[in-house]
């Protein structure tokens, strides 16, 4: 192709799509939540308290201030502040680096109590508790996976912003990871009061 | 082969790479579709065999050339192939790329990269699937849709088989992604949203079905995978879990899927028949709007696929009645195409000849699927060979019917040549005939109570399956017919100019093969729509 095309627009446009398969992709996840949460909700108040609230405080606070990192970093290149957009998404990198080791953590010491998806532990507490952890753990790993995918992304192009690819004049690479990164945050939102909280 | 490829012009001989790797790294996108072409081709060649095998099982009464096992992982593994391989790709990955940037005065998609990375993404999943078959501990017997609890239990190779259609998913979702992008980003000077071809709306439709329905797939397909390493039990009632919340994630998907799979067949047919007519499209706001309509209304009526699992009476009230109304937006479809060729000048050109058995085979499967949707007497039909003979009039009988319409009728322009249209002809009618003598006595027998998915069968269920099985050997036989008269076309065929079949959608403006970047130094600007034939004239060839 000698013909060059850019068009910024079309590339944020085709992200939004890409954002709404990732929603849609969650939305199966919560249907189930919400499906049996009508079933169980006993038992899914019973074992909702056995999710250890701080870790999960701590880790949305981590993910909110990382989603107001790569924001800052979206300003910052736009203002030609090459350094100030690096350790932005440094940051941003170390908190989604935070979120996983504090997940291992939580994770650790639920295994250690013997609650995981197929566990003998969990199948004495009965199918409502089961379903519970089930779904907690297929949606927070879900979720867990795509913290380390969008960090990845954004690792990627910082890389491309020290080498001079991502400019003030062309971000929308940074900007369609953030955009990303937001999601990632948002489903958090989401998944953070409904297993944490409500119950 | 090689000799031949050397004497294509266009963007067979223009690339910035030689060689294999100017195809494999190429982000044309002439050229992603040709790799499209020929892999999805390939992979209905095999899933041909694969049906014709079940057919010849089901000759007669009893086991005849396989194992019951192997028989349940032919059809698992036919249907597998035939609807993540063939069918969803087919128009839209295929011929969408080859022709939709080009309808719309572009130069290429808006995503080239992502273009391909959704081809390797196809090519990848259609490995493992094919992988899935000779590994581990047997090829999948699932069927194709995977219900639980069977395909969580299963000791055959289900796993990998279900991680191959979520890649294949997600290439679905990259090109619906690619194309509404391009759709609404790339479209020439001049060429609004009432001049597109009504190939360009029906993929419009289409992508925005793969953009929004996909990813339930992706999620359903990864629990059960999860269920299967983990046990978790999230679909089994012992454990809190429910299988029927399987098949309606699954349907979800899967019954806005069959839209994907027949809406960009329409298009084709839409651009095939008024060319043929010399006719512009009649009622071309309702041709476009049905489209979205179809796309909409049929996202909401998945769970006619489960009424005999034991869902609530009013549930199975409320799908059957959303069900009845697809058929509106269908039948429009169907009156526009007949009202178009009114008073025509009609050319029964092989592409028209496909165009209209589409309209004749599409109607009796869309009306079969009326007697499904109502609930009362699909609970006569269910699991019977009659949904087996429904499924395949508006697959096959439709969207591969409007496939084989778009390789007769979009082939010449991407190779530069024309077939035999004699042969084309004949092979046609042995389609047309077998493919109605064999689907006709499934749907028959069905009615008289056969259950689909059985490996063996009463004897009076004899002489229908027999016809069954000679209607596919009639079918067969035009199939190879059909794919030999193609090749030796783009082999050795006449060259034909840039407008053979004196069509006005803006591919036909440009040479036949056309060139990498499609128009010359300057954009095209449109003046007029896409069924304007006043003033075109077709080339002799």
């Amino acid at each position: 192709m000698s013909i060059e095309h850019r068009d910024d627009t079309g590339a944020r446009f085709g992200m939004w799509l890409f954002l709404y398969t990732e929603v849609i992709l969650f939305s199966g996840l919560f249907i189930l939540y919400a499906v049996s949460l009508a079933k169980f909700p006993v038992q899914f108040a019973e074992a909702s308290h056995k999710l250890n609230i701080y870790f999960g405080t701590v880790n949305t606070l981590v993910l909110l201030t990382s989603s107001l990192t790569i924001a800052l970093a979206i300003t910052a290149i736009q203002r030609n502040q090459i350094k100030r957009t690096l350790l932005l998404s440094a940051i941003t990198i170390a908190l989604a680096i935070v979120f996983l080791i504090n997940k291992y953590f939580e994770w650790s010491a639920e295994i250690g109590h013997g609650i995981y998806p197929g566990s003998e532990h969990l199948a004495e507490m009965g199918p409502g508790v089961t379903t519970f952890f089930n779904l907690y753990y297929f949606t927070a790993g879900l979720h867990g996976l795509h913290v380390l995918i969008g960090g990845t992304l954004i690792g990627v192009v910082s890389v491309l912003v020290a080498k001079g690819k991502v400019t003030a004049e062309r971000y929308t690479l940074l900007e369609n990871s953030a955009l990303y990164w937001h999601l990632v945050d948002l489903v958090w939102i989401f998944l953070f009061p409904l297993y944490y909280l409500i119950l | 082969m090689t000799q031949s490829t050397l004497t294509y012009t266009g963007f067979y001989s223009e690339s910035p790479r030689p060689g294999i790797l100017g195809w494999l790294l190429s982000t044309d996108h002439k050229r992603i579709g040709i790799m499209y072409l020929c892999c999805i081709t390939t992979m209905f060649i095999v899933g041909a065999c694969l049906g014709i095998a079940i057919r010849l099982e089901l000759i007669a009464p009893g086991p005849t050339i396989m194992g019951p096992q192997t028989y349940n992982a032919t059809f698992t593994v036919h249907g597998i192939i035939m609807i993540f391989m063939f069918i969803i790709p087919s128009v839209p990955a295929a011929f969408g790329n080859l022709v939709l940037p080009i309808q719309i005065g572009a130069r290429d998609v808006s995503f080239p990269k992502v273009n391909l990375i959704s081809w390797y993404c196809y090519v990848i999943g259609a490995v493992l699937a094919l992988f899935s078959i000779f590994s581990g501990s047997g090829a999948p017997d699932t069927g194709w849709t995977f219900y639980v609890p069977f395909s969580t239990h299963t000791n055959t190779n289900v796993s990998l088989a279900a991680f191959a259609a979520f890649m294949l998913g997600f290439s679905s979702i990259l090109t619906g992604i690619n194309f509404v992008t391009t759709i609404h980003r790339l479209r020439a000077k001049g060429m609004t949203w009432g001049r597109l071809p009504m190939f360009v709306w029906t993929l419009y439709a289409t992508a925005w079905i793969q953009v929004l329905a996909t990813p339930m797939l992706g999620i359903t397909l990864v629990l059960v995978i999860l269920e299967r390493t983990f046990g978790a039990g999230l679909f089994d009632a012992a454990r809190g879990g429910d299988p029927i919340m399987f098949q309606h994630l699954f349907w979800i998907y899967s019954h806005p899927a069959v839209y994907i799979m027949i809406l960009p067949g329409m298009g084709v047919i839409s651009e095939v028949i008024p060319v043929f007519a010399r006719k512009p499209l009649f009622g071309y706001w309702a041709m476009a709007f049905s489209s979205l309509a179809i796309a909409f209304a049929g996202s909401l009526v998945w769970a006619h696929h489960m009424y005999a699992s034991g869902m609530s009476d009013f549930a199975i009230l409320v799908f059957s009645f959303l069900t009845f109304i697809v058929a509106i937006p269908s039948a429009i479809k169907v009156f526009n195409w007949v009202s178009t060729l009114y008073k025509g000048s009609i050319e029964l050109a092989p592409p028209m000849l496909y165009a209209l058995s589409f309209i004749f085979n599409f109607s009796i499967g869309g009306l079969g699927g009326l007697a499904l949707g109502a609930a009362a007497s699909d609970i006569h039909l269910t699991d019977t060979t009659f949904v087996v003979g429904h499924f395949h009039y508006t697959m096959f009988g439709g969207l591969g019917f409007a496939f084989f319409a778009a390789l007769h009728y979009w082939l010449p322009k991407f190779t530069g040549r024309m077939y035999n249209h004699k042969i084309a002809v004949i092979a046609w009618a042995l389609l047309f005939v077998g493919f109605n003598v064999t689907y006709m006595a499934m749907q028959a027998v069905g009615i008289q109570g056969m259950p689909r998915r059985y490996y063996d069968y009463l004897p009076e269920f004899f002489p229908l399956n027999l016809v069954a099985t000679i209607g596919s050997w009639v079918l067969a036989i035009g199939l190879i017919m059909m794919f030999v008269n193609l090749w030796q076309g783009m082999r050795k065929g006449k060259i034909i100019g840039k407008n053979p079949w004196g069509a006005a959608t803006l591919e036909w403006t440009v040479p036949s093969p056309p060139p990498m970047d499609n128009f010359g130094p300057e954009d095209p600007v449109v003046t007029r729509g896409p069924y304007e034939f006043k003033g075109v004239v077709a080339d002799e060839y």
